[in-house]
């Protein structure tokens, strides 16, 4: 059962975890939640990046944004690093956005069979 | 499409942080009694013209540059005429907007509730500073969350830390389930 006493636990736990990361987190992981990115489901897979980084303690902030413009490609998740260079990843699910957080915000590699270069590419062959 | 209700309030909840919102109260009633879901969303952000109003249920009329609600409030309409309900706009500019949208519970056209818990989840994530109040009511029991009780717990630690929001995730649906307890 929860209870809003949980919450001073988490408090204590999060601000422990502030005195020990200074400079603010590596990655920026960013998902469309406009009407299109909603409609093609970027509600769970904001849920699946939110609970995984706190799963496995990535070094990433998950944040929103509203409509990227390539709504036919939604759900979209960009994921910007610090240098600001970006990368986006298109037709998104909880699956893909456990892998992406995984191997990019993990382990640095991009995942570029979900980029929106590779969509772009099977479209044209 | 939106596939559940969840989706369809999730988009009104996103219409009124952009109004600028402080406060938003979403109100769910889901009577067994009645054979009625009802659902009611108002926030204190800057409301609409009269003109605007009027042409806020019409997706053919609202253009990009000029709306500040999208296609949602055409949708969620949409949704509640098939569902055999009714559906009810009122915006003050200046003070805010109210909407009311209800549904017959047994409509083989009504959708799933979705996930409300994931939806408040969303909805915190996107703006941590605003007010949040989420009810909902059944025949004889009722579950309210407030954000800012979940602010004051925390003292200066962000809403936004991951375990936080997966926290008020499973504690809204907690409640909601022992709400829904009494009904079939």
């Amino acid at each position: 059962m929860k209870s809003l006493e949980d919450l001073k636990k988490m408090r204590e736990a999060a601000l422990k975890k502030v005195e020990m990361r200074e400079g603010g987190k590596d990655y920026r992981v960013v998902v469309g939640m406009a009407t299109c990115g909603i409609a093609a489901g970027a509600r769970p897979v904001l849920n699946k990046l939110v609970e995984e980084t706190a799963n496995h303690d990535y070094n990433c902030v998950v944040t929103q944004t509203g409509c990227i413009g390539m709504c036919v490609y939604e759900p979209i998740v960009e994921v910007y690093e610090k240098n600001g260079a970006h990368t986006t990843y298109v037709h998104v699910n909880p699956d893909k956005a456990a892998r992406i957080l995984a191997e990019h915000v993990g382990q640095g590699h991009i995942v570029e069979e979900y980029t929106v270069d590779a969509a772009k590419k099977a479209q044209e062959a | 499409m939106m596939l559940d209700i969840a989706m369809h309030i999730l988009e009104l909840l996103m219409n009124s942080i952009q109004a600028m919102a402080k406060v938003i109260t979403v109100r769910i009633t889901e009577s067994e009694k009645d054979d009625l879901i009802t659902i009611e969303e108002s926030d204190d952000g800057k409301g609409m013209s009269k003109e605007l109003l009027e042409r806020v249920t019409d997706p053919f009329t609202t253009t990009r540059t000029t709306r500040k609600v999208g296609l949602g409030v055409a949708f969620m309409k949409g949704m509640t005429e098939q569902c055999g309900g009714i559906f009810d706009i009122r915006s003050t500019e200046g003070v805010g907007t109210w909407i009311k949208a209800t549904a017959q519970r047994s409509n083989i056209d009504t959708p799933d509730m979705g996930d409300l818990g994931e939806m408040m989840m969303a909805a915190i994530q996107a703006n941590e500073n605003i007010d949040y109040i989420f009810e909902y009511i059944t025949d004889t029991n009722s579950f309210v969350f407030k954000s800012s009780e979940i602010r004051e717990q925390l003292a200066g630690v962000s809403l936004l830390e991951p375990e936080v929001l997966i926290w008020i995730k499973e504690y809204i649906n907690q409640g909601i389930k022992q709400a829904k307890e009494d009904l079939k």
